[in-house]
């Protein structure tokens, strides 16, 4: 069985390959390559899969959820620059697609003291673009 | 490592279903009110959900602004502000439901997708289709190591195909 949790942080990002110049970027990156950045309210569903415990009916308890959640995530990056601010978004692009990485990477183990593990990691960047993580895309 | 991506796209289209091999009787009984014979329209979303390889040196696992194009040209441009079975030929007989516009949309992405995005590219996992807040459609098209014979896209054409006969 299978339960979401969602959490919000808002924070502001550039992306740019450090060693390419702004017009390789630009090429990329289009306007998200902006040298100042700019900002977004992302909007993390983490889903974590178990059986509910035969005493509790819970999967997981949500409050221990919630509590890693903010101290893994939204605490570090919630009103952050993230390429300055939050590791390893100082050497590697903070794309959706990398941020939905590192955010799995930071909650697995935490959630896997829980009794539950993680399935999925959804990051929203804006409501019309959002990324899946799940356990698979790190076999192959 | 691998991620999925999904961008949602909006298109306002209008349509009436109707059945060309029923009854009037049975096209009111079946449809209700969305077989009133002027037809109405929706805001339509479409969710399009690609699955590849997160590139180590720029992190993106493909080009949004392609896939923009891409969907924009394939789909929004045929389907935006039209009414879809006067409109567009896949739906002179095939009732414009919002399954039967999953399946042609899937379809139409799919079969160009391989010459968009290449062999090595990102693959087209899946699409949903939402008509109104309370109504949206899955189809997934993913079978990632199925051939296109085996894929749930073909299927949902045969199981529609019966179910117009």
């Amino acid at each position: 069985m299978f339960i979401t949790r969602k959490a919000e942080f808002s924070a502001s990002h550039v992306c740019r390959v450090p060693s390419w110049n702004d017009a390789a970027n630009r090429e990329v990156y289009g306007d998200a390559a902006n040298e100042h950045g700019h900002g977004h309210n992302y909007i993390i569903e983490v889903t974590v899969a178990g059986d509910p415990d035969p005493v509790t009916g819970m999967v997981v308890d949500l409050k221990q959820l919630k509590d890693i959640l903010e101290r893994e995530i939204v605490q570090p990056m919630d009103h952050r620059f993230l390429n300055y601010e939050v590791e390893p978004f100082d050497r590697v692009p903070p794309t959706a697609e990398n941020i939905a990485l590192e955010i799995w990477s930071r909650l697995r183990n935490p959630i896997s003291s829980t009794q539950a593990r993680l399935h999925r990691v959804r990051l929203y960047e804006t409501v019309d673009h959002f990324v899946d993580v799940t356990g698979e895309d790190f076999d192959t | 490592m691998k991620a999925a991506l999904t961008r949602r796209y909006h298109f306002s289209a209008s349509h009436r279903l109707h059945a060309p091999a029923l009854s009037n009787d049975e096209n009111a009984r079946i449809f209700g009110k969305c077989n009133n014979p002027y037809g109405h329209g929706h805001n339509y979303e479409l969710e399009v959900t690609a699955r590849g390889t997160v590139d180590p040196e720029t992190g993106l696992l493909l080009d949004v602004r392609q896939l923009d194009r891409f969907v924009s040209e394939k789909v929004l441009s045929r389907f935006a502000n039209r009414n879809i079975n006067m409109d567009l030929p896949e739906f002179r007989q095939l009732v414009p439901t919002t399954e039967n516009i999953a399946i042609v949309i899937g379809k139409t992405l799919d079969d160009g997708w391989g010459d968009e995005f290449g062999a090595a590219g990102a693959k087209l996992m899946g699409i949903h289709v939402q008509e109104t807040d309370r109504n949206g459609f899955d189809l997934a098209i993913g079978a990632q190591d199925h051939h296109h014979e085996d894929s749930v896209l073909n299927t949902s054409f045969a199981s529609v195909t019966d179910l117009d006969k």
